[in-house]
């Protein structure tokens, strides 16, 4: 009995562990910049994004829910998405499907890339909203030879998706310092790990004790990047306008509803001072 | 042949009173049951949870005409009535809005219970269709939860169906028999679809109507806790009661105005809720080889799951057992019956052997099902003289102060990574959660109530 009893018992704490030790497993995280949000009711920046996207995101990753003829909401008109953005598939009624083989995408990048029709509301976080999240992640990429595409990212350490916008950023390095409590020598004594890449990705490391106290944690310093089409301000910019489309894309109907939701809102209002003035004028009568 | 019965009414009131009670209905639960006047703000949400019980069911007709309960397609389907369907995005929004809103509502609906008493004598039974009203709710939020088919989805179900393998001898089976598969699949989104749209509902509404029923058997508790039909008029009416229609209907559609005010500011501006109500990691497809780096239920289940996680060898060995023979020695120094010493002493050490034969995760279990569980016998636990919070020793109002914040930070940590402070913290809110149950017996009759008036207590407006 105590057999099948401990049997029982390990099953179960083998899934509370995991689910248990799920929590802990965040690292140290690249704080996330803010995503302008202005740009989410500016058509010019959605059809930017639009642009950017169908150019640059969906060879790889589909927004199979995304349809192309939605583009319309965007003031696109269904002429200008069949000449200018209808590459993957025939039909404007259809979703933006792709035709990457999820083999091939495994041999290429490790795993399939993720489908982007929801991916602004799946990264939204406690620490900010998924629009943040692509914002600073689109534009924290630097060259690392270690890595098989040549590119690392500084928020998604270790990211199988290359630097795809490099020929309009170019090519940066960075210098990261790594401060934690030193493991070897007695405890309060930190260490600095500085690890630098070059705009070629050529890596080098330095390590050096610090006496003093301080403070735990990753610090990116990104170079000027070399060789881009845009400047640093105009890159931003661009990112900023797809991110805005991304996060169109996840949930369409985001302007409407809230569009919407103001009369509602004003129509509730009349109908609350309506039953309030019906409900005083019957309980007059209440003594 | 049978005559026409004869009634009052006349043309098609007539018609249909001579064929079926409606105007013996209509003044029974509406135009004549008298209801206290003294009614305050927490009243409400008893006419809000039947509301939002309708908002459930009537989006939850049209969201099926287009969800598909298949594992292959049943995050596509969501999005088809996101995107494609008109207007699909209202009626998704509601009725995940709903779902909170629907706990929200009853949490303080249960809550109201407990401040007038309205659980006492005669009121046993139509509280305990309240709670198996609540049981309904949560199961019909936990495998709606799945039916999205979202990360948060697959391993929420996937951890709570686990947890019923915990459960000596017949666990495993069991929990086999809830998925009909070895891990959480196809096979368990068609049975969870199933239960979720036609059987949980059938015993809901069943529990709903018994639960009214029940309630205009014996009547309406009121803040003050005094029974209004112990002083009737002249005509037979209490003196202190008002018809339901007009006046709480009137006063019901004021509270439904304010409660669609702030239900539409969710639903239009924030549906999401900052990640309480649609968690964001649901919005990734479910993937059963991706376990999730944070697997927290939805906020509403939150303080049980706290208590599941508080419940380890250590609280049951160093928290548990001292209470156990604490509540033992209370029994044995109070309580006077021979059987009913007997009884409480087995078991208690029935429990404590229990600790040490069957591992603290079955525990943990145990006691999350207790924590619901012992609500039902809340009406045998209080024994104090007065029934409403008003005319209770004010020290009372301490006690329920300290059970409601045990019941938010329990909240609270649930949602949280586990961390060794939120686990310790989680451990006191435990002990105090289920203290503030167990200990009533005796906690409620200390102190010196205060005069309970014969007349409730009314301020005209």
């Amino acid at each position: 009995m105590t057999k099948v009893l401990r049997l029982v018992a390990s099953f179960a704490a083998v899934i509370l562990i995991g689910w248990h030790a799920q929590g802990r497993a965040a690292g140290p995280e690249y704080p996330l910049d803010r995503f302008p949000t202005s740009k989410l009711t500016e058509q010019a920046a959605l059809q930017e994004g639009a642009r950017l996207f169908v150019n640059y995101c969906l060879g790889c990753h589909s927004a199979q829910y995304m349809r192309y003829n939605r583009l319309r909401d965007i003031g696109l008109t269904e002429d200008q998405i069949k000449r200018n953005l209808l590459f993957s598939v025939d039909k404007v009624g259809e979703g933006m499907k792709i035709a990457m083989r999820v083999e091939d995408s495994k041999a290429w990048f490790g795993g399939q890339p993720p489908d982007l029709s929801v991916i602004a509301r799946a990264r939204s976080s406690h620490s900010g909203t998924g629009s943040d999240w692509l914002y600073t992640y689109l534009r924290t990429y630097y060259r690392d030879s270690t890595r098989p595409t040549g590119w690392n990212n500084a928020l998604f350490p270790n990211v199988g998706m290359p630097n795809v916008f490099w020929e309009l950023q170019g090519s940066r390095g960075v210098v990261i310092e790594d401060i934690h409590a030193s493991k070897e020598s007695s405890a309060g004594a930190f260490m600095k790990t500085t690890v630098s890449f070059d705009a070629n990705g050529l890596r080098s490391e330095d390590k050096q004790k610090i006496g003093g106290p301080a403070k735990e944690g990753l610090k990116y310093d990104f170079a000027n990047p070399v060789g881009g089409s845009l400047s640093v301000a105009q890159f931003d910019d661009a990112m900023a306008n797809l991110t805005a489309y991304i996060t169109y894309m996840s949930d369409p109907t985001a302007q409407e509803r809230k569009r919407i939701g103001v009369w509602v809102m004003l129509y509730l209002c009349v109908f609350f001072a309506l039953a309030w003035w019906l409900n005083k004028t019957y309980w007059r009568d209440i003594k | 042949m049978a005559s026409e019965k004869q009634v009052e009414t006349t043309g098609v009131m007539g018609w249909i009173d001579a064929r079926f009670p409606l105007t013996p209905l209509i003044k029974d639960h509406l135009t004549e049951y008298y209801a206290p006047k003294n009614f305050n703000f927490w009243y409400f949400f008893g006419s809000l949870a039947l509301l939002v019980l309708v908002i459930q069911i009537v989006t939850g007709i049209f969201l099926v005409m287009n969800y598909k309960p298949d594992g292959a397609v049943a995050f596509g389907s969501v999005e088809y009535i996101m995107r494609d369907v008109p207007y699909g995005w209202l009626v998704r929004y509601m009725h995940s809005t709903g779902a909170s809103a629907f706990f929200v509502v009853v949490y303080l609906h249960m809550f109201r219970a407990l401040l007038y008493g309205s659980y006492r004598k005669p009121r046993e039974l139509l509280w305990i269709f309240g709670c198996a009203i609540f049981l309904c709710l949560m199961a019909e939020a936990f495998m709606g939860y799945l039916l999205p088919w979202g990360q948060m989805s697959y391993w929420g179900a996937q951890v709570i169906v686990n947890l019923f393998s915990a459960i000596p001898f017949i666990g495993p089976d069991l929990s086999l028999l809830i998925r009909g598969d070895y891990v959480v699949s196809d096979a368990t989104l068609n049975r969870f679809f199933s239960f979720h749209v036609i059987a949980v509902p059938l015993v809901l509404l069943g529990l709903v109507v018994a639960h009214i029923l029940a309630l205009h058997e014996v009547g309406s508790n009121n803040p003050d806790g005094i029974e209004i039909k112990a002083r009737k008029g002249a005509d037979g009416k209490p003196l202190d009661g008002i018809p339901f229609h007009p006046y709480y209907t009137v006063h019901d559609v004021m509270g439904v105005a304010g409660f669609l005010l702030v239900f539409s500011a969710v639903v239009f501006f924030a549906p999401e809720m900052g990640g309480y109500f649609l968690e964001y990691n649901n919005f990734i497809p479910a993937d059963p080889l991706k376990t999730p780096s944070h697997i927290a239920p939805v906020w509403y289940f939150t303080p049980f799951y706290s208590v599941l996680r508080a419940t380890t060898e250590d609280f049951l060995l160093y928290w548990m057992i001292p209470f156990l023979l604490f509540y033992a020695f209370l029994v044995f120094t109070t309580v006077r019956g021979a059987r009913t010493r007997i009884l409480n002493l087995a078991g208690v050490l029935a429990l404590i052997g229990g600790f040490f034969i069957i591992d603290a995760k079955f525990w943990g279990v145990v006691a999350m099902g207790a924590a619901v569980v012992i609500l039902f016998a809340l009406p045998w636990l209080d024994h104090s003289p007065a029934r409403s919070i008003r005319y209770r020793p004010d020290w009372h109002k301490g006690v329920y102060a300290v059970f409601v914040v045990a019941f938010l930070v329990l909240g609270y940590f649930g949602v949280q990574a586990p961390s060794p402070v939120g686990n310790a913290i989680s451990k006191i809110g435990t002990l105090f959660y289920f203290a503030f149950f167990i200990l009533m017996p005796w906690w409620s009759t200390i102190g010196q109530p205060k005069p309970v008036p014969d007349r409730v207590v009314f301020h005209a407006h």
